[in-house]
């Protein structure tokens, strides 16, 4: 097997005495969509922030791309190819969707801050973000702010944002949160057609879209990853029908 | 430089970090709980200092005239926050930073239509006349004495309230998670009703305290109010101790600073280039301290617990 | 239009907000530029005065526009870079160097540097801490300034020259006076405009509305606002030149924590973040203060509760109205 991406070692981080991870470790290959999940506040949410950089771990490493990232903050990893999307749609408003896109693209450019030429109309950035619009299925809302997105469109535009990153793994953290069920299957349709192409870690609610999408499941549970292994494996498993699926129905 | 000088400047340090943290505990906690900033703050604290000037007169006792003084700015407060600021709460903090600058326009002028321009002041009260002989030739008023002793027994009392009571335990879940206490049920705006009637009969108070020893006059608030700021960031917005530590730190750092720092260059300076610069960095000194501290450490000395 | 497909339209079509964004800054500077013939078709000769110090104050209020408006950074210290450009304009035509040429990098260098270690320590802080400590470095050189003996201290600095051109004296003559700074107005316009409009412009955009995503997106954030931040204080500076020049006269007066509340003002008035409409605030302003101070020694009284009522009952300034009025996009 390559070697992967995106590893975690014994990441623990608490609040203070709540441990919300607790040596979590696990790994992401090349084109490998692995999926996370757990019951809510099992600290899913604190792990993509601890990735991505938003937040410290307390004690572990992060290695991405055979470098150790734990120090660098969350621009830095981005830069490294690291992008993400949140579980609270995280756009800017009142820029139109290319504009959201060639964001990205300015930050993958060669001049990020050029001062003077109107970014507006610099097709090295727009050529590119109007790719990745293409690529989620938004290129004719192209010019809508992305404040007047339809909530399904606004999470695709989040997919687009971290595309343009050219990104060599994207952390995608509830994708289909709050999405109808026919915009949830034009989503799953999406990440289907992004699979193999980037690493992926996804943390997901929808069973139905985990198990037809991973490759690799693991299931946390109060901060621990309590299994791992491909979906039938981790579907069998006892302890997670108990701490988990049970639950579910 | 003396020890009898020394000890002279640094009473009188605290005693003006002191009136510092009446005026900056009120403003912190509004900054902490409601997140609300507000410039009127100071013009409470000369209305303060005005309606003792009024009272004192009107009465002839110092303390009737401070009681009501304190009265009225507690009623003057709460007609502000009824007319303004509660519509202010919701808004973003330009708009809040704009209507309160522009009632600071108001309040300032409106002093001097009734008041007139020229400074006032109270006489010192009877019972408190007179010096504290410290050591041999070494004599300290008395009402200075009390304003230390009475600023420091509001802090005490301040700090019971805080730590103590349950609405001091709601305003500290406040200052760090406003959302989560309205969450348990309380309402909030009565909350912060009673933190702004708070916060404006300490400042209020502590105008009318040093209306006896500084001249009463339009703008003696704005002064106040930058330096209480300077002391809330130092000191950690929200935080009430961070609030006593910083007011003290200030209070002395400035008061050594102006009457220490030309003998203290002149060590290595000629004497004129002392003066020249001595003044300009004893003037400047606070604020490079809080540049120092915010550097260091930006979220202030003693931030509030739970604060980010 | 034909059926195009939509990829080609879209490249080929401007979002109508553009368009509506050139007419009215150009209708403004052709009004402005046609003030001093009108002064010689009879309009009172003080209005030129009271204009030329509007459009000083309008550079001040543009540029403090790039980062509040722009930028979401309600700095209330903008007066002390205003203040260090009157200073240095001041101090140095009393030391004998008058030449434009010579006082305007010197402004831009002290503007930048004051602009950059006081930036580097406020943009650690957010939001309301921001704000104060802001005001807090407005004050630090209030207190400088009048502790400046050898320039007057308290009193202020008196200018009994006004500075030269290339050797010329564009300062002397009042309309030429009021041309120099409309152009001056005019290129510190352009400028503020292109970059908004750049990629930098783009990023300190995205960063008011969501810092977070702009982050993760890799972008520093902190140094984006902090460019943004001395580039403004260097052009405030640009304006204490003309303001000293104005007035002949500087004094720790020009910081004051007020003038820089009403350096916010002016930019909200016109239309916070609209660039022109901080000229246009600033010019309603001066305006409005000159007529009220005509009317009452306390016109104050008057201008706060204004200021009060426009925060509570209006949104978007006078340009937030001009486009109602023309409403396309209601």
């Amino acid at each position: 097997m390559a070697e992967p991406v995106l590893v975690l070692e014994a990441l623990s981080k608490s609040f203070g005495a709540l441990k919300v991870t607790d040596g979590v470790s696990l790994a992401v290959a090349p084109g490998e969509l692995h999926a996370l999940i757990g019951p809510n506040g099992a600290g899913k949410t604190t792990l993509v922030h601890q990735i991505s950089g938003m937040l410290t771990p307390d004690a572990g490493t992060i290695r991405f791309r055979g470098q150790d990232v734990t120090a660098f903050n969350a621009e830095k990893r981005a830069r490294h190819g690291l992008a993400r999307t949140f579980q609270i749609t995280s756009t800017i408003a009142s820029l139109s969707a290319l504009e959201n896109v060639a964001l990205g693209v300015q930050a993958k450019a060669g001049h990020p801050l050029s001062f003077f030429r109107n970014a507006a109309s610099d097709e090295r950035l727009n050529r590119p973000a109007r790719a990745a619009l293409d690529a989620v299925g938004l290129s004719e809302r192209a010019h809508v702010p992305a404040g007047s997105l339809s909530h399904g469109e606004k999470r695709a535009l989040e997919i687009a944002m971290a595309l343009a990153l050219e990104p060599a793994a994207i952390l995608l953290d509830e994708p289909l949160a709050g999405v109808g069920k026919e915009e949830g299957e034009r989503l799953i349709g999406l990440l289907k057609s992004l699979k193999g192409r980037y690493a992926m870690l996804l943390v997901e609610h929808d069973m139905e879209a985990v198990f037809a999408l991973a490759d690799t499941v693991s299931v946390l549970v109060y901060g621990r990853v309590i299994a791992s292994g491909d979906p039938a494996a981790v579907r069998a498993d006892p302890a997670v029908r108990e701490a988990y699926l049970g639950e579910e129905g | 430089m003396n020890t009898g000088l020394l000890i002279v400047q640094i009473l009188n340090g605290l005693q003006f970090g002191i009136l510092l943290f009446l005026v900056a505990a009120g403003l912190t906690l509004v900054f902490g709980v409601m997140d609300f900033i507000n410039l009127a703050h100071g013009v409470q604290y000369m209305l303060g200092a005005y309606l003792a000037v009024t009272f004192v007169a009107l009465t002839g006792s110092f303390v009737l005239g401070l009681v009501l003084a304190l009265a009225a700015a507690l009623v003057f407060g709460l007609a502000l926050e009824f007319l303004v600021f509660r519509h202010l709460y919701e808004r973003d903090h330009l708009d809040q930073v704009l209507a309160t600058f522009g009632l600071i326009l108001l309040l300032n002028q409106g002093v001097k239509i009734v008041w007139g321009a020229a400074p006032l002041s109270v006489p010192l009260p009877e019972f408190l006349t007179g010096n504290v002989a410290l050591m041999d030739g070494i004599l300290y008023p008395t009402y200075r004495f009390a304003l230390i002793g009475s600023g420091l027994a509001v802090g005490a009392l301040l700090w019971f309230i805080v730590e103590k009571t349950r609405t001091g335990m709601l305003l500290r879940a406040g200052a760090s998670n406003a959302p989560m206490v309205s969450a348990l049920g309380v309402d909030i705006r009565k909350l912060f009703m009673i933190v702004f009637a708070f916060g404006t009969m300490l400042a209020g108070f502590a105008g009318a305290m040093a209306a006896p020893i500084l001249s009463v006059e339009p703008g003696m608030g704005d002064t106040v109010l930058i330096l209480a700021f300077v002391v809330i960031v130092i000191g950690g917005i929200g935080s009430i101790r961070g609030a006593f530590v910083a007011a003290l730190i200030v209070g002395l750092v400035d008061t050594l600073g102006r009457s220490f720092m030309n003998d203290l260059l002149r060590l290595f300076m000629s004497a004129p280039s002392a003066r020249a610069t001595g003044a300009a960095l004893s003037s400047m000194l606070i604020y490079l301290l809080m540049a120092v501290v915010l550097f260091v450490r930006p979220e202030g000395l003693l931030p509030a617990r739970g604060r980010t | 239009m034909s059926a195009t497909p939509a990829t080609a339209e879209v490249t080929s079509v401007a979002p109508p907000r553009e368009r509506s964004r050139v007419v009215l800054p150009a209708l403004l500077f052709l009004l402005l530029a046609l003030v001093p013939l009108a002064v010689s078709f009879g309009m009172p000769a003080g209005w030129l005065a009271l204009l030329t110090r509007a459009l000083i104050f309008a550079i001040a209020a543009l540029s403090l526009d790039l980062i509040l408006g722009v930028g979401g950074l309600v700095s209330f210290g903008h007066a002390a870079f205003l203040g260090i450009g009157a200073y240095v304009t001041g101090i140095m035509i009393t030391e004998g160097k008058s030449e434009a040429l010579v006082i305007l990098p010197a402004i831009l260098v002290t503007c930048a540097l004051f602009g950059a270690i006081t930036g580097a320590v406020c943009l650690r802080t957010r939001g309301v801490a921001f704000i104060m400590i802001t005001l807090a470095f407005g004050q630090m050189i209030y207190f400088l300034a009048q502790a400046l003996s050898a320039y007057g201290g308290d009193d202020g600095l008196t200018l009994y020259e006004k500075s030269t051109l290339l050797g010329f004296n564009p300062f002397a003559n009042r309309t030429s006076f009021y041309y120099t700074v409309l152009i001056a107005l005019g290129g510190a316009y352009l400028l503020v405009r292109g970059l908004v409009a750049s990629r930098f412009g783009r990023v300190l955009r995205a960063a008011r509305e969501n810092p977070t995503r702009v982050s993760v997106t890799g972008f520093d954030v902190t140094r984006v606002r902090l460019i943004a931040y001395v580039i403004s204080g260097m052009l405030a500076g640009l304006s204490g030149f003309f303001l000293a020049n104005h007035t002949e006269f500087v004094s720790p007066a020009f910081m004051s924590w007020q003038r820089s509340g009403e350096l916010i003002f002016m930019a909200v008035l016109g239309g916070v973040g609209s660039l022109h409409g901080a000229i246009i605030g600033a010019v309603a302003y001066l305006i409005a203060e000159d007529a009220l101070s005509h009317l009452t020694e306390h016109w104050r009284a008057i201008f706060g509760p204004l200021i009060i009522l426009f925060v509570l009952f209006t949104r978007g300034g006078i340009v937030g109205m001009l486009r109602k009025l023309g409403s396309r996009h209601g």
